[in-house]
């Protein structure tokens, strides 16, 4: 990592980590659940340098939820350490048994069948009634090693719970786009062939990002279901897929970043939408995406990688 | 036996339905390479404008024949207008990016789509049963069946029976059909293939609103109803093949007997059959049925 993005993701984790003190609570709420999200945009980042984009990345998202609504309510684990890691395990244990599948497809088939597994899912659970069906399930109310915060505590520990595992992942997936198997994700997307040529295999390479993003996906829906409070099958609707690639795009793969500024920047568009228009938020959320894509296809990031080279090229 | 016959005629009226709606998706693709995620957008304008015909025409006592013609004439000219201005509009100034980002592009439109639908026929949802009702039922046997959804198969088989000779015999259908081998060699060889996109895009798009027209009777006329269609279309074209005509129609039946199997012997997986067998197809053959697999490019 370079020295001035290194301070940069320090101020700005520094600076989040302060506004969970001051910034009232339905705007730690907001930056939760956009942080929580953020980890699973995070993982569509990680396929999306491979040229690979999941329409069906909900079905982890809601495998990581329902795990930690279902080990709360039947094992009655209250930790939320240890219920993350388990929503994060299970996701990406499926990943690695569906990834032998998944891994040999590629560009529009890819996005087609990770979108059949998760409707899969979908519909296995709205046809359970032991899992709550339709109504979903509530998820208790989780303790912090011990400490049981309540109310207003209990926002702000969930706050610096989900910032903690945010910048964890953040580091870790920086650190991975940097190893050789990182590195290797542009070469694979320009052309697979030559790759294998150079004596890697493709398809575990593939495999590995695939089982990385479902371990984000997982995390990120096991935090959003704590701040929640509840879980239903919508989690694994192919529109909340399509939400997660919507703030991809947006963000752009330039940077780890990106994926939880992009991610803030939608949820608080999207609650500021509800509350003024209600009627044209969709369309208001396409035409967003439509100039990104038209304009932008680097995504937001892009902005300020041009401000940096701008300021590069013009030092002598 | 009995169960068996209603399990035929179930899946091949629940066939016809995927069959209508998947077509325009699969010609879309097979042409232009788009998997058009707005093609719900057209099934629900289609949908709306036939329920809004129905309402200005029936219950007046003029001859029924006229109303059904309104519901399918109504639709389809939303779809050629809609079409057109996706196309015109929107599409055209992202042919050669990914495939991927084209779906995105109209994953947008159809994000822009569903909100202009409640700008204009409100959020309420509305009830089209009049063509279904004034159809009348059949006995067959002990079951008895809606002519309307025989009417359906009809339809969906005269479909089929029109894109095939439209494909193999008409003059357009041959410059498609160049045009879905290879581009570049179809315009070296004179084809304005801007123009053939155009055309497809939009027959597809009236496809795709004839299909709502269609089923507005069948179902309620509400907000989301494109949504659902999206992925059963979507899993249609997958089994059979993306782009292939001959997919879709088995891609349907296959589909279609499966869920009617499944809803007369274990009603509690009906919901994700669908994609179970989805599943299962490109585990087997990743491209679909109908489809040979891609060489890899150097």
């Amino acid at each position: 990592m370079v020295r001035g993005d290194r301070i940069a993701a320090g101020s700005a984790f520094l600076a989040a980590a302060v506004a969970g003190f001051m910034l009232p609570d339905w705007i730690i709420s907001l930056a939760t659940i956009a942080f929580a999200n953020g980890l699973v945009v995070l993982g569509l980042i990680v396929m999306w340098r491979a040229g690979l984009v999941s329409f069906g990345q909900a079905l982890y998202y809601c495998m990581g939820g329902y795990a930690v609504a279902l080990i709360g309510r039947w094992g009655g684990v209250t930790d939320a350490f240890l219920l993350v890691l388990v929503g994060g395990l299970s996701a990406a244990g499926i990943s690695f048994v569906i990834g032998f599948l998944l891994a040999r497809y590629r560009e529009i088939f890819f996005a087609m069948l990770s979108l059949a597994l998760s409707m899969i899912l979908y519909g296995l659970l709205v046809k359970t009634e032991s899992l709550g069906s339709t109504d979903g399930l509530n998820v208790i109310v989780p303790t912090f090693l011990g400490y049981a915060p309540h109310q207003e505590k209990l926002i702000v520990a969930l706050y610096f719970l989900v910032l903690v595992v945010c910048a964890t992942a953040a580091l870790l997936v920086g650190a991975y786009f940097r190893s050789l198997a990182g590195a290797l994700a542009i070469p694979v997307r320009d052309n697979e062939l030559r790759v294998e040529f150079l004596g890697m295999s493709v398809s575990r390479l593939i495999h590995t990002k695939l089982v990385i993003s479902a371990l984000l996906a997982g995390t990120g829906g096991a935090l959003a279901a704590l701040a929640v409070g509840h879980v239903d099958p919508n989690m694994s609707y192919w529109t909340t897929s399509g939400e997660f690639v919507f703030i991809t795009i947006l963000a752009g793969a330039g940077s780890v970043g990106a994926a939880f500024v992009g991610s803030l920047a939608f949820e608080s568009v999207r609650s500021f939408a509800f509350a003024m228009l209600p009627q044209l938020w969709e369309i208001l959320l396409g035409s967003v995406l439509l100039l990104t894509i038209l304009f932008l296809p680097q995504g937001l990031g892009s902005l300020i990688e041009r401000l940096h080279w701008g300021r590069e090229a013009k030092a002598p | 036996m009995l169960n068996a016959f209603a399990v035929l005629i179930d899946g091949l009226v629940y066939a016809a339905y995927l069959f209508i709606v998947a077509i325009g998706l699969t010609l879309i693709f097979g042409v232009m390479k788009i998997l058009n995620v707005a093609h719900g957008s057209f099934f629900t304008f289609g949908a709306y404008g036939a329920a809004s015909a129905v309402g200005i025409y029936f219950n007046r006592g003029l001859p029924e024949a006229g109303g059904y013609l309104l519901m399918v004439v109504l639709a389809m000219a939303l779809g050629l207008v809609l079409g057109l201005i996706l196309e015109r509009g929107i599409m055209r100034w992202v042919y050669g990016r990914d495939e991927v980002v084209m779906a995105l592009v109209t994953y947008a439109a159809f994000l822009i789509l569903e909100d202009v639908v409640i700008l204009i026929w409100g959020p309420g949802s509305y009830a089209a049963y009049q063509p279904l009702l004034s159809a009348g039922n059949i006995e067959i046997g002990e079951l008895i069946l809606s002519n309307y959804d025989l009417g359906l198969i009809a339809v969906a088989a005269m479909l089929a029976a029109a894109c095939y000779w439209g494909l193999k015999f008409t003059r357009y259908g041959r410059l498609l059909t160049a045009v879905i081998f290879d581009r570049e060699t179809a315009a070296a060889f004179g084809i304005n293939v801007r123009v053939v996109y155009t055309v497809t895009f939009v027959i597809g798009a009236m496809l795709g609103a004839l299909g709502g027209a269609i089923m507005a009777p069948k179902i309620a006329v509400t907000l989301g109803i494109g949504v659902e269609v999206i992925v059963l279309a979507f899993a249609v074209v997958a089994i059979g093949g993306m782009g292939s005509i001959e997919g879709a129609f088995a891609g349907a039946l296959i589909v279609g007997i499966c869920r009617a199997a499944t809803v007369h012997l274990f009603p509690q997986v009906e919901l994700f059959v669908i994609y179970a067998v989805m599943a299962l197809v490109l585990m087997i053959r990743p491209y679909g049925l109908f489809v040979r697999a891609q060489p890899r490019k150097i």
